[in-house]
């Protein structure tokens, strides 16, 4: 099945305006894990009819990283454009599967004049399997299989998004199992606050290393995510580890799309 | 002459305390503004939970519950403190206890439980601090006198509950015998319930003389340790028991994940995407000087920065739960907290000395926190959320960097290239923007 991915230019030329605003962040645009999990969003978005756009060549980095890093010009200036581009379209509504964009879209842009109805994928996900427009028929794709959770930081702590994702998996055939450190108490990936650009300062051990051991201990087959910056660090720990072929690490869109068999 | 001595030593005790005050709020103020007048309800409500209601310390049951125990010794052993300053100035003995009957035997009594409670808390302190070595009081930022001060303030709730029950003790003895200052209400015993049971085994055979001197120093004693305690307080990390209300009334209310907009920027930048704007033009007449980007000391963080410094009691919990500090970083919230304080304490004993103008040619970044600290930090708010007074060290190192990469271009390498590919290219890796819909495409 091919994907349908209409953009917001496309949709102007005709005189539409879709509901959702799909902002779909550079990872889920150029980094080959991150796509997977758009596409997946995608096929959720198309199972269930949600009429949406993406922005495409016109979208650019929100500015999370630079703002993070300090450089408050740089955040500002992607900002102030995309505050542009978005009002052009008169977008209202924003999904999104980045935590960081979620976060600085939905916090940080409406002081520069960008206010915007902005959810993270798992919220829309959980509100479209809530109204019945998404059945998982594959309900025993995950039978017998222990998932955990690792909270972004920039999803739980900063935004207290903690039950959405949890939802989910829970409407899986699985079982949900917590770390030790989790919601409130999430221990970060390592990627926040610009380090996912960066090589990590001397220290005597990785963050996503102390991460995934944390996630290894609950012996959780899958560790699941609703981050692509988390998905990075933790598949990484998970090869740290010689345990590629008996974990997985997998977005929490990827769970879903896979129990509807999309 | 007693009466004298006592108002000699509540003036000066007050006043000392009142002139420290002074000076903290000073100092404190030295920061930039921050509008947290908003919303006054949830800032109420806000402080009554997470101070009066202690409710971030429930995250961690055992030492929440023994610091529970000495709070509440202490707030409501200043009911007492009301008799006491009141015997002290009009040389009378437990003026209340004859109008107040039962109800004074009740809340003297629940004041000594209470006490108990606390003495057996502040021991288990001590030994989590010296002979358990919990890690979180053991680092290295613990070393000195921040060690000492944690301990002492423990030595000073064992000497003032001892002299409490000196005092009561001797009293409940001298009152068996018939002998008390207190009124005699026809019984023979205050019936005080720890002591009652403490008197005869610790004070009796005691002669009469004896027992009145021990009463005295008890009293004594224990005043004397109230106000050396109030004094000590604005020395000590052990401010955060005032200065928990009013930081966490000023609490940040908004999303942890919402750094702050810099206005100064939004201007600079209005500018460049204003095609019609002049950018040679003069600032207009009567414009604020431009500030400095970001932080580099302390006069540059906020007000609540700087109270945030003051309400730290160096618990350390933000640095047990700081993925960076685990990892073996040098970066240790806390510490960011403590330097802050230690910095602000040296500029406003500056600025008192040799005027607002003085610059001692150091600075809260380079001087105590290095550039190696700022960039371990993940921005996770672990810290933040576990602060049990909502202290923000978060916005501290953000601003710290800020000032570095803005006004000193001092910026790690890597973070130079991301930087470049989102001026460049919009996104932090170099990749092209008209690749962006590829994956639409892509197998």
């Amino acid at each position: 099945m091919s994907l349908v991915v209409p953009t917001m230019a496309e949709m102007m030329a005709k005189g539409e305006a879709p509901e959702y605003l799909f902002w779909v962040g550079c990872s889920g645009s150029f980094d080959d894990r991150a796509k997977k999990i758009t596409k997946a969003l995608v096929k959720i978005l198309n199972e269930t009819k949600v009429n949406f756009a993406v922005l495409g060549t016109e979208e650019s980095c929100t500015g999370d990283p630079a703002k993070r890093a300090g450089n408050e010009f740089t955040f500002q200036m992607q900002a102030m454009m995309n505050i542009q581009v978005l009002d052009g379209y008169e977008v209202k509504k924003v999904v999104t599967a980045c935590p960081h964009c979620f976060n600085t879209l939905k916090n940080e842009y409406p002081e520069l004049g960008g206010e915007y109805d902005v959810i993270h994928h798992t919220q829309l996900i959980q509100e479209l399997i809530n109204q019945g427009k998404l059945t998982l028929k594959g309900g025993d794709t995950f039978k017998g299989k222990k998932i955990t959770f690792h909270d972004p930081c920039y999803l739980g702590r900063a935004n207290d998004v903690y039950e959405a994702p949890r939802a989910l998996i829970e409407k899986l055939d699985a079982e949900l199992v917590e770390m030790k450190r989790c919601k409130t108490n999430g221990l970060c990936c390592g990627a926040g606050g610009a380090q996912m650009f960066k090589e990590a300062e001397k220290g005597n051990k990785e963050i996503n290393v102390e991460r995934t051991e944390e996630a290894l201990e609950t012996s959780a087959d899958i560790i699941a995510t609703g981050c692509p910056f988390c998905n990075t660090m933790m598949t990484d720990g998970v090869k740290n580890f010689n345990k590629e072929d008996s974990v997985e690490v997998l977005d929490v869109a990827e769970l879903i799309a896979n129990a509807a068999e999309l | 002459m007693g009466q004298i001595i006592f108002a000699v030593v509540l003036t000066a005790g007050l006043g000392f305390f009142a002139w420290n005050v002074r000076k903290v709020r000073s100092n404190i103020l030295l920061g930039r503004d921050v509008d947290r007048s908003d919303n006054k309800k949830e800032r109420w409500k806000t402080m009554i939970l997470v101070a009066f209601g202690q409710q971030k310390m429930f995250t961690r049951p055992i030492p929440a519950l023994l610091h529970f125990a000495i709070y509440a010794a202490f707030v409501i052993t200043q009911i007492e403190l009301i008799e006491i300053f009141i015997d002290g100035v009009s040389g009378e003995h437990r003026i209340f206890r004859s109008s107040l009957g039962g109800f004074y035997t009740f809340m003297i009594s629940f004041i000594e439980i209470l006490s108990v409670a606390a003495l057996i808390a502040t021991f288990i302190f001590l030994a989590r601090r010296n002979l358990l070595k919990i890690p979180r009081f053991n680092m290295k930022e613990m070393n000195g006198w921040p060690k000492m001060d944690g301990n002492m303030i423990l030595f000073m709730e064992i000497i003032l509950v001892t002299c409490i029950f000196t005092m009561n003790g001797t009293d409940e003895m001298l009152y068996s015998m018939g002998a008390s200052h207190a009124e005699s209400l026809g019984d023979g015993s205050m019936n005080l319930t720890i002591s009652s049971l403490i008197a005869e085994p610790l004070f009796g055979g005691m002669s009469e003389s004896s027992l009145h001197t021990l009463e005295r120093i008890g009293w004594w004693g224990h005043i004397i340790m109230v106000f050396a305690f109030l004094n000590y307080l604005p020395y000590s990390k052990h401010f955060h028991i005032v200065l928990a209300f009013p930081n966490t009334y000023y609490s940040n209310l908004e999303k942890k994940g919402r750094f702050t907009n810099m206005e100064s920027v939004t201007n600079e930048v209005k500018l460049m995407m204003d095609p019609t704007a002049d950018p040679f033009a003069a600032p207009p007449e009567g414009a604020p000087e431009p500030q400095r980007f970001g932080a580099k000391d302390v006069t540059d963080l906020t007000w609540k920065n700087l109270l945030d410094s003051y309400t730290c009691t160096e618990c350390g919990r933000c640095t047990s739960a700081c993925p960076a500090n685990m990892t073996g970083k040098l970066l240790s919230p806390r510490k960011i907290m403590m330097d802050t304080r230690d910095r602000l304490v040296e500029v406003g004993e500056n600025k008192r000395k040799h005027g607002a103008e003085h610059d001692d040619g150091k600075s809260l970044l380079g001087d105590y926190i290095t550039e190696e600290e700022l960039w371990a930090c993940t921005s996770c708010n672990a810290c933040v959320q576990e602060c049990p007074v909502n202290i923000d060290p978060l916005s501290i190192i953000v601003d710290l960097r800020r000032y570095l990469v803005m006004e000193e271009s001092k910026v790690p390498t890597e973070l130079t290239g991301m930087l470049t590919n989102i001026e460049n290219n919009g996104a932090p890796w170099q990749f092209s923007p008209t690749d962006r819909l590829n994956w639409a495409n892509e197998e």
